[in-house]
């Protein structure tokens, strides 16, 4: 008894004080930031970059398939792109993820996630979700996991991950969304009763990321579903999805 | 014998590779694993003529590898080798599966993953042909492929009477995404780092060093250190995500919130380090993109002591709690003799007794220096992986301060030089699950030409399966966290 008294005041309050407001360590690589003007790289974007997220002349990089691997700018002899460690990057259409020259984080932010009327009324006190990973590799996942966890603790805004989709006012989709996937995904979207969100957690999720290649994934849950909010990274930082889903809320 | 004697991580031609006779690659496989030996990987590769089988078996206490082949015509047959020794029995699945070639004799010669089943395309995921039994008061319960927490699919079918477990059959393969293939089109770090997300730095440095044999690139000490400063990391996070997740399966709640948080500060470090929680983006073949310098080193260090106090407390009061005891004691066990003839391994192995461990055994990079004295368990319980957790989470902080001397912050960066034809190299890596092992062939102009990566999940899955029986079916989830196998390291 005595043990788990001195445990607990050991413990403390983990809990981040304020999620949104949230700052993470400059090492983390986020919102890519192009110099104004930057028109071509000095080296060949196919060749550096692993998914295609980086297009050249002119010059984007598409957040959605981005991994978030920082080799173009190391590649950058001018330092024309520089990974911030900037973690508001959800978005609510897949456009708003592709980042141009001299695009400025704090507008993006400000644009990237609209918060509908209809949805601030249904969900904005409380939000069920259930998640399904379809290939994904468990980075995302883990990640999710830690959004309920005693720092991130997202349950305090009333949104949380259920067990039934029954019970469930969304979906959030991880993994590149493999073949022998598809089927349950499916199911397990249509057992949620309408009306229902759709979240695409990670980049696997939102472009099949590395391995969109592959003969082995079945995607056209995304040519039937129209995703509402979509969270990049490889993995989702918890802050970037917890922080993409209040805004999605209309928590300013 | 007619296997070639070869190292870990050392590169060797191809065409030293004994070419024997199907028949005599079965009896000699089984033969060499019952006197001592064991099974690392055992694949199929797809040449003119058919298809080649590799057998590699590991010489533990002598730090030595064995390797073998024997060509076997498409659609075509030979003596299995799991009649005689059972470790081999999901390796010949594997390899019927991929290839359609049959091991004859194979007692249990059922799908692995369904992807596009060689031998039957027309199989489907939904017919998977489960083991039935019968009787007045048996039931079965299927869960799955999508579970109740956030977690991979699989689909798990206990066959009961009342509470009590007879038999569990996993079904896996729903993460199927083609990595071996795409590894052969791509030849890319970033595949390695996706394999399986808990053990990025695991895969990634078995892809690595394997690049690293076949090109024979040096790679300096201070990038070794890192290198293996980061897989312990990862070990020790993992590990504290896991005792957090147990805790949390047993309605223990300090437990779980207590190692939730600790969990967060150590992968908290390895982002400080390299910008990924998980590691990702930093192993990178040559070396290290990012170093470990003086101020770094200081917070991690200062983070290891601080955290291990309250490591210590919190599992001295959590090990002595009877309530805690008595749901983790006796609770799936699977004893030395089954661990070592399924072919168990890692961390799950040597709570069971049967100690491998590659740091030590086939030592790698920075373990040349910093020897690694294997840990173990003898009960094979989920107390004794659990408890075997909090061991190794004290050990890896260990290595990680001793690992620390040879970090100069130097030569990060080697640069690769061209990669060999005709060369093969298996690249064994002790990631926190066990071992990871990639075996790599070149083809004449020096690209890929087969990549078989094997997870540790891939020989525990089976041990989940026998660690339930004549448990209670409310006792499966903390079994099954109790090992937290990857599905998509076994999906691939
Ligand atoms: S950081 Fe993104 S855009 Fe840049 S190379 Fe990596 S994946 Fe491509």
């Amino acid at each position: 008894m005595f043990g788990i008294i001195k445990v607990r005041i050991m413990q403390g309050d983990q809990a981040i004080p304020d999620v949104k407001k949230a700052v993470l360590n400059p090492a983390f690589r986020g919102f890519p930031v192009i110099s104004p003007g930057c028109g071509r790289l000095s080296f060949d974007a196919d060749k550096i970059c692993p998914t295609g997220a980086l297009k050249n002349d002119p010059v984007s990089i598409d957040m959605g398939k981005c991994v978030f691997c920082g080799e173009c700018g190391r590649a950058c002899k001018n330092a024309e792109i520089e990974m911030s460690y900037c973690h508001h990057i959800s978005a609510d259409s897949r456009e708003k993820l592709i980042i141009k020259p001299g695009d400025k984080y704090l507008e993006f932010e400000d644009a990237a996630v609209m918060a509908r009327a209809e949805i601030k009324r249904l969900f904005g006190r409380s939000l069920k979700l259930r998640q399904v990973s379809a290939g994904g590799c468990n980075g995302c996942e883990m990640e999710l996991n830690a959004c309920t966890n005693v720092n991130f603790d997202m349950g305090r805004f009333g949104i949380d991950f259920v067990a039934s989709p029954r019970h469930a006012d969304g979906i959030v989709i991880t993994g590149p969304v493999t073949k022998n996937m598809a089927p349950a995904l499916e199911d397990t979207y249509k057992a949620i009763a309408s009306p229902k969100i759709i979240i695409a957690a990670g980049t696997c999720a939102i472009s099949g990321g590395i391995f969109k290649d592959s003969e082995e994934l079945d995607r056209s849950f995304f040519d039937r579903h129209k995703v509402d909010l979509y969270v990049p990274g490889c993995q989702v930082h918890p802050l970037t999805f917890v922080n993409g889903v209040l805004r999605f809320l209309g928590h300013k | 014998m007619n296997f070639l004697r070869i190292k870990s991580q050392a590169a060797v031609k191809r065409e030293l590779i004994p070419d024997i006779a199907p028949e005599k690659l079965s009896a000699e496989t089984a033969l060499m694993c019952n006197e001592g030996k064991r099974i690392v990987s055992l694949f199929g590769s797809r040449e003119d003529a058919g298809v080649r089988v590799y057998s590699v078996l590991a010489d533990d206490e002598a730090s030595s590898l064995y390797v073998s082949s024997a060509l076997v015509k498409e659609g075509g047959t030979y003596p299995s080798i799991t009649s005689r020794l059972f470790s081999a029995q999901l390796f010949e699945r594997e390899i019927h599966e991929e290839f359609g070639i049959i091991p004859e004799g194979h007692p249990w010669l059922k799908p692995v993953r369904y992807p596009g089943h060689a031998a039957d395309k027309n199989l489907k995921m939904e017919e998977y042909p489960f083991f039935i039994m019968e009787g007045n008061q048996v039931h079965e319960v299927a869960v799955g492929p999508v579970h109740a927490g956030v977690i991979e699919p699989g689909h798990f079918r206990f066959m009961c009477t009342g509470e009590k477990v007879h038999h569990l059959e996993i079904q896996l393969g729903y993460q199927h995404r083609g990595v071996e293939k795409l590894m052969k089109e791509k030849d890319s770090v970033f595949l390695s780092e996706s394999t399986a997300g808990d053990t990025v730095i695991g895969h990634s440095l078995a892809y690595c060093r394997a690049k690293e044999a076949l090109s024979g690139t040096e790679v300096s000490d201070s990038a070794e250190a890192v290198r293996a400063v980061m897989l312990e990391l990862e070990r020790a996070g993992v590990h504290l995500g896991d005792l957090s997740a147990l805790a949390g399966d047993i309605a223990y709640l300090p437990g779980n919130a207590v190692f939730g948080a600790i969990r967060t500060m150590i992968i908290n470090t390895s982002l400080a380090i390299c910008g990924s929680r998980f590691g990702r983006g930093i192993i990178r073949p040559g070396g290290v993109v990012f170093g470990i310098d003086g101020d770094l080193q200081e917070q991690v260090n200062n983070t290891l002591d601080e955290y291990e106090k309250k490591i210590d407390l919190t599992c001295s009061v959590m090990f002595e709690a009877s309530s805690v005891l008595s749901r983790m004691q006796t609770t799936g066990v699977v004893d030395k003799k089954t661990a070592e003839e399924i072919g168990m391994t890692g961390m799950a192995a040597r709570a069971s007794g049967y100690e491998v461990d590659c740091r030590a055994d086939h030592p790698f990079g920075a373990y040349t220096h910093v020897p690694v004295y294997k840990r173990g368990m003898k009960n094979g319980d989920v107390f004794a992986r659990a408890y075997l957790r909090y061991v190794e989470i004290k050990q890896s902080f260990k290595l990680i301060r001793e690992l620390m001397d040879y970090n100069r912050n130097i030569n990060l960066m080697a640069d690769m030089k061209p990669q060999q034809p005709s060369m093969f190299v298996v690249s064994l890596t002790e990631g926190w699950r066990g071992e990871i092992s990639h075996c790599v062939m070149t083809d004449k102009e020096g690209k890929i030409e087969r990549y078989k990566i094997k997870d540790p999940s891939f020989n525990n899955w089976p041990a989940l399966a026998l660690a339930v029986r004549g448990n209670g079916i409310s006792d499966f989830p903390l079994c099954n966290k109790s090992f937290n196998l990857s599905y998509c390291g076994f999906d691939l």
